[in-house]
């Protein structure tokens, strides 16, 4: 293996990692603001809302993540209204396609991470805090959201480093990501391995180093007397 | 012809299942074992293939695949170019990419047998064969399907990547129908509800495998 010559690449892969992270940090920013309403639709009392929630994380979760970018970016095009439309200059942009995929894909999944940490506050909490007179806006955002939180961290954690893999797919309509560089260098190098190597190389420190600040902001989210 | 490239998705999805749970048991006899180098091994394996992108894998296995298996052709005195197929890649990729999964899902699973059952097993003079065999796996097997069953639900979504390499599978079909229709819409979403399709054929078989296993296991078996 030639290292010398992953060395060389690593300023332009570190470019491709700057995509990578502002593609991921934008997705998870939209994607939290989906899921959140999301999760709450999934246990309302309307069934309308329940019926919505559940198709929309039903496609998100059941089909390839290629087939929604795909979808979005070459799809859109067929219709002769979106190409006319205002929204024609963003929806042309593959930088834009893929950051609507990303964050319509992980607003499904952690839409059920976060219902999942809302069903799991006891429910006598919830009574006690609406016999006292709280207001079920502040119910949710005192009583049941840190806990829903704290609860939901784990899952969230796996569904980050989950989101920084699957953001290698930019590369796919031709952003240049860190997969995106790698595929680039070693079609211009013909040294594969290396370049590979080297992409997989930081990915793996971007996964490893995201799952300790998430058992270390765990660990913070604890209560003190219920650390084991 | 979306249903000749559904045939080859399905085809890699249950190769990569099959060999990746090979992997899988492997893997957590590695990592289960008294030695300490297999155990170093199996860590490196899981590791990495868990941390790192599938189509990183698949164009690592796909593009270096080919000069490290012809280097070790040469090596061996085999001077003739060994061309690797894309589907073999794409197994390839897959199956290792299952197998560090199942191996922390079976490791997990053999865990959570009671010791006291192996204790007991050994006590009745059962040998170490058999405890494994009548013990051990049927419980292994039990406690596995949620997480075996989740994650062929991944696997079967990320043979999608595939197509990246050029293997006539759906995703690459539907691309190529695109080409020919100028339908990008139309054809991407009917590849969608393939997708669909195939992950709730999945899901169903998976609950029924899981009733199959829990049953006589009292309150469990529609869990």
């Amino acid at each position: 293996m030639n290292v010398e010559l992953m060395i060389e690449s690593l300023p332009a892969l570190l470019s491709g990692l700057v995509v990578t992270f502002q593609l991921v940090a934008a997705a998870l920013v939209v994607g939290f603001v989906i899921a959140l309403p999301t999760a709450l639709a999934r246990i309302s009392r309307l069934a309308i809302l329940r019926g919505l929630a559940l198709g929309y994380a039903f496609f998100f979760r059941g089909t390839p993540l290629l087939v929604q970018i795909f979808l979005i970016y070459y799809g859109f095009a067929q219709s002769e209204a979106l190409r006319d439309s205002i929204l024609w200059p963003i929806l042309r942009e593959p930088y834009w396609c893929a950051l609507i995929a990303f964050s319509l894909n992980t607003g499904a999944y952690s839409a059920e991470v976060f219902r999942g940490g809302i069903q799991s506050v006891p429910h006598g909490q919830v009574e006690a805090a609406r016999a006292i007179g709280m207001s079920p806006a502040s119910v949710f955002r005192r009583i049941v959201w840190p806990q829903a939180l704290r609860q939901a961290l784990p899952a969230y954690g796996n569904e980050i480093i989950l989101l920084v893999k699957a953001s290698s797919l930019a590369s796919t309509v031709t952003l240049m990501d860190i997969t995106g560089v790698a595929r680039t260098l070693a079609a211009e190098t013909y040294m594969p391995i290396e370049m590979f190597t080297a992409a997989a190389a930081i990915y793996l420190a971007l996964t490893y180093s995201m799952s300790w600040g998430i058992v270390l902001l765990e660990r913070r989210l604890t209560p003190k007397e219920s650390r084991v | 012809m979306l249903l000749q490239g559904t045939f080859i998705t399905i085809q890699l999805a249950l190769l990569s299942l099959v060999l990746g749970l090979v992997f899988g048991l492997l893997g957590a006899a590695m990592k289960l074992s008294p030695a300490w180098p297999l155990r170093l091994i199996a860590g490196f394996y899981t590791a990495v293939l868990r941390g790192v992108p599938e189509l990183v894998v698949i164009l690592f296995v796909y593009f270096g695949g080919v000069l490290i298996v012809n280097a070790v052709a040469s090596t061996f005195g085999y001077d003739r170019y060994i061309d690797v197929s894309a589907f073999a890649a794409g197994v390839t990729a897959l199956s290792l990419t299952f197998g560090a999964y199942a191996t922390e899902i079976f490791r997990g699973a053999v865990m959570a047998v009671p010791k006291g059952q192996i204790e007991a097993a050994r006590a009745c003079g059962m040998s170490p064969a058999t405890i494994g065999i009548r013990i051990l796996l049927p419980q292994v097997w039990r406690f596995a399907l949620p997480g075996l069953g989740n994650t062929f639900l991944i696997i079967l979504k990320e043979t999608a990547l595939v197509s990246v390499i050029g293997l006539d599978e759906l995703m690459r079909k539907t691309e190529i129908a695109v080409g020919y229709t100028k339908k990008p819409f139309t054809f991407f979403l009917a590849a969608a509800f393939i997708y669909l399709a195939l992950t709730v054929v999945v899901m169903a078989a998976q609950r029924g495998l899981e009733a199959r296993a829990n049953r006589g296991v009292a309150g469990r078996a529609r869990a």
